[in-house]
């Protein structure tokens, strides 16, 4: 049958949010003949629709309902309702990404054994090993057009990289380029190049930046065995009395309630959507929610150790001028404990405009000391510092007992507070980033402390021993066989590098183990 | 909000005529506010207009920019007499608060806040409600409101988009020479 699918097809494989891992998954295996309906909560925009204007963007892209936030980190003090921005329209937050594309390192796939036992941290290595990903992170690399690799040369470096770099040379770094990006260098793939806009963050409006809204997906639904349904937000996953899921209640544009019925169903609405979608799930037989009976769902939050560092010269740097994370210094994010902290970071240039430089910079902050530093804002140049933080069973994505959104489900509040070792990290990373910019005449630097997040991770984690976690090597969940988590959720740890990439291969590889589990009948 | 503008008929002189001057910048009367250089005028819907005054004072201490004129700042508050027109607790959290800000300046020995002549004065005062409500609400909207100006991007140096100049590929996005 081709799509549009019927509601009550159950032979369809329903997957929920069309970002990098659910864009990715509906498109391999609609490659594969394989019927998927996907339901994304947010509409479609496309790139003649991005605004390169920072609030008009957040509006028209930014997943706004309500959230709540708790716990030790200045978010939510600075940001109660916003602890993560990210996207709700067609393609996810890939609409909103900067574009890095890192492959993990290996030891970062079993960081238990490398790191050993940590206090407080729910340590524990990947069900995976790094030659295994190997072929899949080549498949996603080539799938992206990433940069540097597949013979794709870097993209030039701009006037915020090139303060980046010569503060590096100087300091001693040795691994210093304009990155591994999912943008265009060159035209590929019926796409065109990188045009320095300086609003990835915003959608790229000359689509250059791999995004699955404009890849992906159209690529899925010219098949014929892919159906997107927008503003369609799940609210419940039913099973049957064998423990099977069996279709999905999802809130439609009017807000009336739609059931579709479904022989697997994916989970893939991030971190945050995800576990709060399976403890909504909770039933006679699931009574802790779907697939929990690790009690690890909505645990082990992660949002990356991150921070930036701005810097102000005696001259222009201009940095907004151009890709938002233009180039790399990758020489930290080796595991080297003499620093006082397990696991390393990267060091990403990273431009935001005046607004959001006024919002983020200090948030809170005014009076001279904050007004001089945006008055400096035309000879600022900016890194972000992303590191792998501590997975803690108590940084956690919960129901809240009491509030609920536009369509009655319990809003998640997310709790979050730094581990020891995130901090000891930050303060090593705010320290070098300033660093590379005093190396080149900085006359003023501040360490900015994180914005919501943006890398959301870790709440369905991957676990070989069902003990241990919500889901096994394949992303499936160890409660509920026809029951998949193909986003970011699923991590065991976090690694140093931007998630993406690993988030595409993951689902690359799922899809295969889908489609061949179809084809034997165990699924 | 109207700019640089006849209110009600009447030309600056004549507004200027039926106010009285609020401290150095400002002239006020029934229901309007004049910036005395500029002639910008405000016709207010629901805030007095020396509150509305004192705000873009307040604004211009929160945020203090001395290459941004104060057509930026009063266009930056204007919302709040938008929304006080519209919601009974929001005019009463601004009213109350300049009130309470003026009754410190008063117990200060000056009149009004907008009587303290130096900023760190008037600064000392705000750190003391910096935390409050009031404060909070000024403070959270100015953010936005004051630097989403595109008027005011060109006082930074910040250009915004350049998608309709086909981006900054051909627009010096790696023309820093000084490196």
């Amino acid at each position: 049958m081709a799509a549009p699918f019927d509601q009550n097809d159950d032979s369809v494989v329903v997957i929920i949010g069309s970002g990098a891992g659910g864009g990715t998954l509906a498109n391999e295996l609609a490659q594969k003949g394989i019927d998927v309906v996907v339901l994304e909560a947010g509409g479609r925009h496309l790139p003649e629709d991005y605004v390169n204007d920072e609030w008009d963007s957040f509006a028209q892209l930014a997943w706004l309902d309500m959230r709540t936030t708790s716990g030790g980190w200045r978010v939510a003090r600075d940001f109660p309702n916003l602890p993560a921005w990210i996207v709700k329209a067609v393609g996810g937050s890939t609409t909103h990404w900067a574009g890095a594309s890192l492959r993990f390192q290996e030891h970062e796939w079993r960081v238990l054994s490398e790191y050993g036992s940590i206090p407080g941290a729910n340590l524990l290595d990947w069900p995976i090993t790094a030659a295994e990903m190997d072929p899949w992170y080549a498949a996603a690399e080539h799938k992206m057009g990433v940069t540097r690799t597949n013979g794709i040369p870097g993209l030039p470096g701009n006037n915020n990289f090139k303060v980046m770099e010569a503060g590096a040379k100087a300091l001693g770094y040795q691994d210093v380029h304009t990155g591994r990006m999912a943008i265009n260098s060159e035209i590929r793939d019926g796409r065109t190049y990188c045009h320095q806009l300086g609003f990835c963050f915003q959608g790229c409006k000359y689509g250059a930046k791999w995004s699955t809204a404009y890849t992906e997906i159209p690529a899925a639904e010219v098949t014929g065995h892919c159906e997107v349904r927008e503003h369609a937000h799940v609210l419940m996953i039913e099973h049957d009395d064998a423990g099977k899921v069996s279709g999905v209640i999802y809130a439609d544009a009017d807000g009336n309630h739609q059931r579709q019925a479904a022989r697997v169903v994916a989970v893939a609405g991030n971190s945050i959507e995800s576990p709060r979608l399976l403890l909504n799930s909770a039933s006679a037989m699931f009574p802790d929610g779907l697939a929990n009976s690790s009690g690890q769902v909505g645990r082990n939050y992660m949002r990356h150790m991150t921070g930036s560092v701005y810097a102000i010269f005696e001259q222009p740097v201009r940095m907004w001028r151009g890709t938002t994370m233009a180039g790399i210094i990758t020489d930290e994010s080796i595991n080297d404990p003499a620093r006082g902290f397990v696991g390393g970071y990267e060091m990403e240039t990273l431009s935001i405009g005046v607004p959001f430089m006024a919002a983020f910079l200090d948030p809170g902050g005014w009076g001279r000391s904050f007004a001089s530093a945006m008055d400096g804002y035309e000879n600022m140049a900016g890194m972000w510092l992303v590191g792998e933080d501590m997975p803690q069973a108590s940084n956690q994505v919960t129901l809240h007992p009491t509030l609920t959104d536009q369509h009655g489900m319990p809003v998640p509040n997310v709790h979050f507070t730094d581990h020891p070792n995130d901090i000891a990290m930050r303060n090593h990373a705010y320290a070098q980033g300033a660093a590379v910019y005093e190396a080149v005449g900085a006359t003023r630097t501040f360490p900015t402390p994180p914005y919501p997040s943006t890398h959301n991770l870790g709440t369905n984690r991957m676990a070989e021993n069902p003990r241990d976690g919500v889901v096994n090597k394949w992303g499936q969940a160890h409660d509920v066989a026809n029951l998949f988590i193909s986003d970011g959720s699923q991590f065991t740890t976090g690694a140093a590098e931007n998630p993406t990439l690993t988030i595409v291969a993951l689902a690359i590889r799922q899809a295969d183990h889908i489609a061949s589990q179809m084809a034997a009948g165990t699924l | 909000m109207t700019h640089q503008s006849q209110l009600r008929g009447l030309s600056r002189r004549d507004l200027m005529s039926r106010g009285t001057a609020l401290g150095a910048a400002f002239v006020v009367g029934q229901g309007f506010l004049l910036h005395a250089r500029t002639g910008l005028a405000l016709e207010t819907q629901a805030l007095d207009p020396g509150t509305m005054a004192t705000l873009v004072q307040l604004a211009r201490d929160i945020y203090p920019h001395d290459r941004i004129p104060d057509d930026a700042y009063l266009r930056a508050v204007a919302g709040h007499d938008e929304r006080a027109a519209g919601d009974e607790a929001h005019k009463a959290l601004i009213e109350d608060g300049v009130a309470a800000l003026d009754a410190m300046a008063e117990s200060a020995g000056a009149s009004g806040y907008l009587g303290l002549g130096w900023e760190d004065d008037r600064v000392a005062l705000l750190r003391q409600i910096e935390s409050g409500s009031f404060f909070q609400a000024v403070r959270g909207d100015l953010v936005v409101s004051l630097y989403n100006q595109k008027e005011v991007w060109p006082l930074f140096g910040y250009e915004g988009s350049s998608f309709e100049h086909g981006g900054y590929l051909e627009h010096g996005f790696d023309d820093i020479t000084w490196i």
